[in-house]
C-alpha cells in the first residue's frame, strides 16, 4: 500500500492559526474586563500545557503509521512484543504529571474566578438585579430605583455585583467580552461579579436555550466612559413616565420576542425578592 | 375517543414534512412490493423478525442505526443550511417552531437511535463469538430489547407526521420541558420514545453482562477476554448502573406532566436542578457507553492489521475500567455555571481531567502496538488513524472545558458543540465505521469494497474538520448554541465553511451507501471463504463467514488472549473432531416483536391521552409476555449429522481459500 499525504492536517493547522487571528476581535478572546482577561489567560496557558502531549501524540501517530507500514521491510517486526514496563511507566506518568499541574491550576483558578466572590477592587460595587423573562432581560438598579429592559448600562472601572433570577425557564446571563456567565433560575437567586475596564458597547446574550424567542433574547451592555456619563444616563431613565410595579411586571412577564429597550423611571422596592 | 388527537395533528400544510413523508411512504411501498413480488414476507418473518440469533439481531440493529443516521443527518444539514442562510439578521427558511424541533430530534436520534444501536449491533455480532459462546445468555430477551429500540425509533419518527416533536433541546431541561412551557405533545413523544428504548438498553446491558460472566469458552479467564469484549463489558456495567437513572428521571417528568406532580416545577416544592443532576448522572456515563466499545474496536483493528499482539493489554483493561468509574463522578461538569461553590466546581473539574490520564494511556498503547508492526492501510486502519489524530484534539478541548474558569466563558457555546462532535464523531462514530468495515465480512460473508470505503473515509475526515473547526472559532467569537439566526458579520464566513463541511460529510455517507451497493454486486469475487480474511487474533475469525448459526460446533479451548492466533500457531485451528455432540439451540419467537409493537401503540396512546388504547395495548403486552412465560416449546437440538455437513463444507471452503492464497 502506498503512503498517503495528510491534507486535513495541514488544513487543520491553517484553520487553527486563522482561529487565533480572528479571535482577536469580539468574543471571549477579546476581553474588556478583568474577569474575562483572567479567563482568556487561563485558556491559553491550559492549551499550551496540553499541546506538550497532544503534538507529540499526533506526530507519533503519523510517523509510526508511516514507518511501520507493511511495505517497509527494513523496519523491525516483532509480532509478539506486547509489554515493556519502562514504556508503560512513562505512558502512565506523563499524562499524570500534566494533569497534576493542570489540576493545581484548576483548583486555584476556580477559587479565584468563583462568580460568587466579590472582585477585589478599591471602588464599591454597583448593584444590579437581573431577571430573565420570556424572552427578554429585566435589569433593576435597586440603589438608583430604576429598571430597564434589554439594556444594561454600567460605569467603566466599577465592579458590578449581579443578583440573578428567572421568571420562567432557565437562561444563562452572559456578556462574552466581560467574562463568566451564570444561570438564571426561577425561585432562586444566583450571583455574579464582573467589571468593564474599557468603555464600549458589548453584546449580551442568553447562553441557555429557553424556547421559541430565545435567539432574540439579546441585550446591549454599555460601559460608560465616566461615572458622570453613567449618572446622566440614570437621570434619563428616571425621566421615564413608566413605573415598574406588580401590574407592570405581570404585563412584562407575558411572552414577547425581540422586545424593544424600555426604561422604567420608578421601581416598587423588593420586586426582585 | 381519540384523546387530544385530531386531523389537525397532521402537518399537511408544511411542504418539507409532506415531501419527506411522501418519500418515506414511497420507499416503504417499493419495499413492500419487492417483498411481495419475490415472496419474501415469510422469509423476513421467520429468519429475521422472529430471530433470536445474536448475529441477525446485530445486523438488524446496524440497519436501524444506518436508517436513523440518514434521518439525523438530514436534520443536521437543515440546521447548517438554515444557519448559513439566516445571517445578518435574515430569518432563513426554518422558523423557530421547526428549527427547535429539528435540533432536538437531531440530538435524540443521533445518540439514542443511531450511535446506541450501532454500538449494540456490533456488540451483538461480535461479543458472543469472541468469547466462544453459541449465543447470548437470554436470546429471547435480546430479541425483545431490539424491538424496544425499534419501538422508540418508531415513536420519534411518527412524531414527524402526527403532531410534533419536542422543542426543548435533547436534554429537555424543566421547567421548559414541563407542561406549562411545553404544553404540546412533542415532549410526550420524547418521553415515551426514550423510556421504551431505554428499558430495552438496560435489558441488553444485563443480558451481555451475564453472557460474559457465565458463557465464556472453557479456559478463558476474565483477563483473557478480547479487548473489544472487555470494553463492551465496561460499557454494559455503565448501562446497568446509569440507564435506570434515566428511567427514573423520565418517570418523574412524566408524573409532573400527566398527573400534576411537582418534582421539577418552579413552584410547590419542585426543583428543576434535580432533573439536571439526574439527567447528567445518566448522560455523562452515556458518552462513555458510546465511546468505550469504539476504543475496543480500534484496539482490535490496530493489533490485527499490524499483525501484532496488542501492546499493554492489562493497561488497556484497567484504563477502560478507570474511565468507566471516573465517568460516573464527573456529571456536574455539565453545569459549572449553575452556581455551585468553588470547592464543588473544582472537585468535578479535577475528576474530569483525570479521565485524560487513562485515555492518554490508551492512545500511547495504540501507538506502541503500531511500533514494530507491519501496518496494512485498510479502511478500518484509516478510520483508526483518523480517530487517533482527531480524538486527541477533541480530548484536549474536553480537558479545556473541564476547567471551570474556562467553562464559564465556553459553556453552551459552539466551542462545546465542536468538542462533543469531535469526540463522538471522531471517537465513537469513526470507531463504529471501522468496526463495520472490519466485521462486515464476518457478518455478511464478503468483504467491503476498499475503494469506496476509503473515499467515504476521506470525505468524512475532511468534512469533519471543515464542519467543526469553524465551530470552535465561533465559540470563541461568542456564538452560543441553538440560535435560530445570527446578526454578526464576523461569524458569517465560519458558518458558511461549516455548512460546506456538512455537505462533504454527506458525500462521505453517500460513498458509504455506494460502497454497500458495489460490494453487494461484487459479492461473489469478494467472498470470504476462509472466515478469517484479515488473519485475525480472536475467536470470531475461527468460524465461517457468515458464521454457522450455532457459532461453534465444539466449544473452543482457550489458552491465550489472542486465542485464535494461538490455535493457528499450535495447529489446533480447523481440526476435525472424532464426533459431534447435539447442540442445544433456542427457537425463534414472534413475542418480542409483538410486545415491541404493542408498546409502540401504548406509547402513542399515552402521547395523545387515548387511555383505552393504552390500557388495551398494555394488556396485550402482558398477555404476550405470559404466553411466552408458559411456553415450554422454546428450544431444540441440532443433530450431529447436520453439524457434520455444515462443518465439512466450511473446512472445504477453508482449504479452497488456502489453495487460492497459495
Amino acid at each position: 500500500m502506498r503512503e498517503r499525504k495528510v491534507p486535513w492536517l495541514s488544513g487543520g493547522l491553517l484553520l487553527g492559526a486563522a482561529l487565533f487571528l480572528t479571535g482577536c476581535e469580539g468574543g471571549v478572546l477579546d476581553p474588556k474586563g478583568q474577569v474575562g482577561v483572567d479567563e482568556k489567560n487561563l485558556i491559553i496557558i491550559a492549551t499550551l500545557l496540553m499541546l506538550i502531549v497532544v503534538i507529540p501524540v499526533i506526530f507519533m501517530t503519523l510517523f509510526f503509521a508511516w514507518k511501520y507500514r507493511a511495505s517497509n521491510h527494513k523496519a523491525t517486526y516483532m509480532p509478539k512484543w506486547s509489554h515493556s514496563t519502562r514504556i508503560e511507566l512513562v505512558v502512565w506518568l506523563i499524562p499524570c504529571i500534566i494533569i497534576i499541574v493542570l489540576g493545581t491550576i484548576t483548583w486555584i483558578s476556580t477559587h479565584r474566578l468563583d462568580p460568587y466572590k466579590p472582585l477585589e477592587h478599591d471602588k464599591e460595587a454597583l448593584k444590579v438585579e437581573v431577571v430573565s423573562l420570556n424572552w427578554k432581560w429585566l435589569f433593576i438598579y435597586p440603589e438608583q430605583g430604576i429598571a430597564t429592559v434589554n439594556e444594561l448600562v454600567i460605569p467603566t472601572g466599577v465592579p458590578v455585583s449581579f443578583r440573578l433570577t428567572s421568571e420562567s425557564t432557565m437562561n444563562s446571563f452572559f456578556i462574552p467580552q466581560l467574562g463568566s456567565q451564570i444561570y438564571t433560575m426561577a425561585a432562586m437567586a444566583t450571583q455574579l461579579h464582573l467589571v468593564a475596564d474599557e468603555p464600549g458597547s458589548y453584546d449580551g446574550i442568553s447562553a441557555n436555550y429557553s424556547g421559541a424567542g430565545f435567539t432574540g433574547m439579546t441585550f446591549d451592555t454599555v460601559a460608560t466612559a465616566t461615572k458622570a456619563d453613567f449618572q446622566s444616563w440614570v437621570e434619563e431613565v428616571r425621566a421615564s413616565e413608566q413605573t415598574l410595579d406588580s401590574a407592570a411586571y405581570a404585563a412584562l412577564a407575558q411572552p414577547t420576542e425581540d422586545h424593544p429597550v424600555t426604561y422604567y423611571g420608578r421601581v416598587t422596592s423588593g420586586l426582585f425578592d | 375517543m381519540f384523546g387530544k388527537l385530531t386531523l389537525d395533528a397532521i402537518p399537511y400544510h408544511e411542504p418539507i414534512i409532506v415531501g419527506t413523508l411522501a418519500v418515506v411512504g414511497l420507499v416503504g411501498l417499493l419495499l413492500a412490493v419487492a417483498l411481495t413480488k419475490y415472496n419474501k414476507w415469510g422469509y423476513l418473518w421467520r429468519e429475521w423478525i422472529t430471530s433470536v440469533d445474536h448475529k441477525r439481531l446485530g445486523v438488524m440493529y446496524i440497519i436501524l442505526a444506518l436508517v436513523m443516521l440518514l434521518r439525523g443527518f438530514a436534520d443536521a444539514i437543515m440546521m447548517r443550511t438554515q444557519l448559513a442562510l439566516a445571517t445578518n439578521g435574515a430569518e432563513g427558511y426554518l422558523p423557530p417552531e421547526h428549527y427547535d424541533q429539528i435540533f432536538t430530534a437531531h440530538g435524540v436520534i443521533m445518540i439514542i437511535f443511531m450511535a446506541m444501536p450501532f454500538m449494540i449491533g456490533l456488540m451483538n455480532i461480535v461479543v458472543p463469538m469472541q468469547i466462544g459462546a453459541r449465543d447470548v445468555a437470554f436470546p429471547f430477551l435480546n430479541n425483545l430489547s431490539f424491538w424496544l429500540a425499534v419501538s422508540g425509533a418508531l415513536l420519534v419518527n411518527i412524531s414527524l407526521g402526527v403532531g410534533e416533536f419536542a422543542k426543548t433541546g435533547w436534554v429537555a431541561y424543566p421547567p421548559l420541558s414541563g407542561i406549562n412551557y411545553s404544553p404540546g405533545v412533542g415532549m410526550d413523544y420524547y418521553i415515551w420514545a426514550l423510556q421504551i428504548s431505554g428499558i430495552g438498553t438496560t435489558l441488553t446491558g444485563v443480558n451481555f453482562l451475564v453472557t460474559v460472566l457465565k458463557m465464556r469458552a472453557p479456559g478463558m479467564k476474565l483477563m483473557q477476554m478480547p479487548i473489544f469484549t472487555w470494553t463492551c463489558t465496561w460499557a454494559n456495567i455503565l448501562i446497568v448502573a446509569s440507564f435506570p437513572i434515566l428511567t427514573g428521571a423520565l418517570a418523574m417528568l412524566t408524573l409532573d406532566r400527566y398527573l400534576d406532580f411537582h418534582f421539577f416545577t418552579n413552584d410547590l416544592g419542585g426543583n428543576p436542578m434535580m432533573y439536571i443532576n439526574l439527567f447528567w448522572a445518566w448522560g455523562h456515563p452515556e458518552v462513555y457507553i458510546l465511546v468505550l466499545p469504539a476504543f475496543g474496536i480500534f484496539s482490535e483493528v490496530i493489533s490485527t492489521f499490524t499483525g501484532k499482539r496488542l501492546f499493554g493489554y492489562k493497561s488497556m483493561v484497567l484504563a477502560s475500567g478507570a474511565i468507566s468509574i471516573l465517568g460516573f463522578i464527573v456529571w456536574l461538569h455539565h453545569f459549572f455555571t449553575m452556581g455551585s461553590s468553588a470547592n464543588v466546581n473544582a472537585f468535578f473539574g479535577v475528576t474530569t481531567m483525570i479521565i485524560a490520564v487513562p485515555t492518554g494511556v490508551k492512545l500511547f498503547n495504540w501507538l506502541f502496538t503500531m511500533y514494530r508492526g507491519r501496518l496494512r492501510f485498510t479502511t478500518p486502519v484509516l478510520w483508526t488513524l483518523g480517530f487517533m489524530v482527531t480524538f486527541t484534539i477533541g480530548g484536549m478541548t474536553g480537558v479545556l472545558l473541564s476547567i471551570p474558569g474556562a467553562d464559564y466563558v465556553l459553556h453552551n457555546s459552539l466551542f462545546l458543540i465542536a468538542h462533543f462532535h469531535n469526540t463522538i464523531i471522531g471517537g465513537a462514530v469513526f470507531g463504529y465505521l471501522a468496526g463495520f468495515a472490519y466485521w462486515f465480512p464476518k457478518a455478511m460473508g464478503y468483504t467491503l469494497d476498499e475503494k469506496w470505503g476509503k473515499r467515504a473515509f476521506w470525505c468524512w475526515q475532511i468534512g469533519f474538520y471543515c464542519a467543526f473547526l469553524p465551530l470552535y472559532v465561533l465559540g470563541f467569537l461568542g456564538m452560543t448554541r441553538r440560535l435560530n439566526h445570527s446578526d454578526n458579520p464576523d461569524w458569517n464566513i465560519w458558518l458558511y465553511i461549516a455548512c460546506v463541511g456538512a455537505f462533504i460529510i454527506a458525500l462521505g455517507i453517500a460513498c458509504q451507501l455506494i460502497q454497500l451497493v458495489v460490494s453487494y454486486r461484487k459479492r461473489e469475487e469478494n467472498r470470504d471463504l476462509s472466515g478469517d480474511p484479515w488473519n485475525g487474533h480472536t475467536l470470531e475469525w475461527a468460524s465461517a463467514s457468515p458464521p454457522q448459526f450455532y457459532n461453534f460446533a465444539i466449544d473452543p479451548r482457550v489458552e491465550d488472549i489472542d486465542a485464535f492466533t494461538d490455535m493457528k500457531e499450535k495447529g489446533h485451528a480447523y481440526q476435525r473432531p472424532e464426533t459431534y455432540a447435539p447442540i442445544h439451540m433456542p427457537k425463534n419467537t414472534g413475542v418480542g416483536f409483538v410486545m415491541g409493537m404493542l408498546l409502540t401503540v401504548a406509547g402513542f396512546g399515552a402521547v395523545w391521552h387515548i387511555w383505552w388504547l393504552v390500557i388495551a395495548a398494555l394488556a396485550g403486552t402482558l398477555v404476550a409476555f405470559l404466553v411466552r412465560c408458559y411456553d415450554n416449546d422454546v428450544d431444540y437440538y441440532v443433530q450431529p449429522d447436520e453439524i457434520e455437513r455444515i462443518e465439512d463444507a466450511h473446512r472445504t471452503n477453508v482449504q479452497l481459500a488456502n489453495a487460492m492464497k497459495a
